[in-house]
């Protein structure tokens, strides 16, 4: 859907963000052309994974079938998912992403640790759209 | 401190389900605000429309097509976009026309015919904006932020569902009293309760809906308004429109992530806050003063958060206000005594104006069953995409 935005496997599934080289802001969803930062001059992007785990900040859900661009199946009826916001450990940035299959509002709560794993957005014929879910961290191991 | 410009004439066409143009609603209220004016069309020397998104052009070229409807007289013309803040921003370009002298008289319209049920963003594959992105990627409608916004309210500061239900009933109330108004019924919280979930812990009576509606103001230099025999009218002393501050760490629509957070602070200046707080200084006004106040209550928790943040209360103390009656009709500051959008729905591009269109009825003492006594300062405040927000003084 999106090119660089995450990358790995398994355990080695991380979210992708740039820091900037003169003021170390870090950034995502990836900014390549000019760092945001108003007091910098400008450096270079740098590509960087960002922490694994974060804190809820919140979280809501979607009891409606989103409008397109949202890829659904309208002859399914339809499930709805949790959606959470994150704030990344060390970067202390709110992102925000779909639960894994499974974990509704109700399993939820602000503060929560939950950590990001590779996950399946939708499919068609030709190709499987990955993209990150949050699953809570104690439910893993 | 800038100058005040004057608030002649204020119109609306009553907001619903009609089925018609943009064009006829916007024409509608704008005929009606150059009567409640007394200005004749040919005397507008500026006309300013909020633009509404629609395929094809006349909804992006909205000031010209409201002129045309009204009919072609040789004023000036300004189209302006802000998504919810279109309205806000047609008002501060007004304004700026009549104070630097290009303008005495200017017409601003607001008008749209949405569509039902989510808002959507433009046709298309388009990656590159983040507006797409997030239906595209997430799922995430307008509803789902409000939903974030209201679950981190009850978890930090102990807002309950029943908080975000009085609200509705509050808004309902006053809305019912308000002829413009789309929904003309009281609602009660256990009808709140029964309603369907829509984005938790939101339920269908919690968010507004979308609506047709147009609204219009005309404005003009103070110097005009005593040449009309207008000697003491609702004057506008300040329009903000300020941006977010980086690093922007609250998350707002339509971002999929905010900035990062500063190492080591732990708060910052919200966006929402920085925009009254522009508003207060640019009106060299604070929140005691205020006798009313139109906030955008986009869903009921979103209007307890502006309470806080046009510091009506403090910090975690918008429940407790609205628990305590203050923002109700009768109370200290009553806040959205148009019924606001859980009563209008939204009109994107009229909907800050029609703020400013009740504060000017509620200022001049002609706002019926809902009436704030001695009503002498009113504020609005509204949010859109993309880091548009803005806030209206008004003075009388």
């Amino acid at each position: 859907m999106v090119a660089g935005w995450f990358t790995g496997h398994g355990d080695d599934f991380r979210l992708l963000g740039t820091r900037c080289s003169a003021c170390a802001a870090v950034f995502f969803p990836r900014e390549d052309a000019h760092c945001r930062n108003p007091g910098c001059s400008g450096g270079e992007l740098l590509e960087v994974p960002l922490s694994r785990r974060g804190r809820v900040w919140s979280y809501t859900d979607s009891r409606y079938r989103p409008p397109s661009p949202y890829v659904s199946d309208p002859e399914l009826p339809w499930e709805s998912y949790a959606l959470i916001a994150v704030e990344l450990e060390y970067e202390r940035i709110v992102v925000l992403g779909q639960a894994v299959p499974g974990v509704n509002a109700t399993d939820l709560a602000v503060g929560t640790e939950v950590e990001v794993v590779p996950g399946v957005l939708c499919e068609d014929a030709e190709t499987i759209w990955t993209t990150w879910h949050w699953r809570p961290a104690e439910v893993t191991r | 401190m800038t100058a005040d410009v004057a608030v002649l004439g204020a119109g609306m066409h009553p907001w619903g389900k009609w089925g018609r143009s943009f064009v006829e609603y916007g024409v509608a209220a704008a005929r009606s605000a150059l009567a409640d004016a007394g200005v004749d069309w040919r005397q507008v020397g500026s006309i300013v429309g909020a633009d509404t998104v629609r395929g094809g052009y006349p909804g992006y070229v909205a000031g010209a097509t409201f002129a045309k409807a009204l009919g072609w007289q040789g004023a000036r013309v300004t189209s302006v976009y802000a998504a919810c803040a279109s309205g806000a921003q047609a008002v501060q370009s007004a304004r700026a026309q009549i104070l630097a002298g290009l303008a005495d008289v200017v017409l601003v319209v607001g008008a749209d015919a949405a569509p039902k049920g989510f808002f959507r963003p433009a046709g298309g594959g388009r990656p590159d904006d983040p507006d797409w992105l997030r239906f595209r990627v997430l799922g995430a409608t307008n509803p789902t932020y409000f939903g974030l916004y209201a679950r981190r309210r009850m978890a930090v500061h102990g807002d309950t569902l029943e908080d975000f239900a009085q609200v509705k009933v509050k808004n309902a109330a006053m809305g019912a009293l308000n002829p413009n108004a789309r929904y003309r019924k009281r609602v009660s919280a256990r009808e709140v309760a029964a309603a369907p979930v829509v984005a938790d812990p939101l339920r269908l009576l919690d968010i507004c809906a979308t609506s047709d509606g147009g609204a219009a103001l005309v404005l003009s230099s103070m110097e005009f308004a005593r040449r009309h025999g207008v000697d003491r009218p609702v004057r506008i002393r300040a329009v903000s429109t300020v941006t977010p501050r980086y690093p922007n760490t609250v998350l707002d629509l339509p971002d999929i992530a905010t900035d990062a957070a500063p190492a080591g602070a732990s708060t910052t200046e919200t966006f929402r806050v920085s925009i009254a707080r522009a508003a207060y200084e640019e009106a060299g006004i604070g929140p005691e003063d205020l006798s009313v106040a139109e906030v955008y209550d986009l869903s009921t928790a979103l209007e307890l958060q502006w309470y806080e943040d046009l510091a009506l209360c403090g910090t975690g103390e918008g429940a407790k206000l609205l628990r305590d009656g203050a923002t109700a009709l009768g109370g200290h500051i009553p806040v959205n005594v148009s019924g606001g959008l859980a009563s209008f729905g939204e009109a994107v591009p009229a909907q800050a104006i029609a703020q400013v269109c009740e504060i000017t009825w509620q200022l001049r003492g002609e706002a019926g069953d809902r009436q704030v006594s001695g009503a002498s300062v009113g504020i609005t405040a509204n949010q859109g995409l993309f880091g548009h927000g803005s806030a209206v003084i008004a003075v009388r």
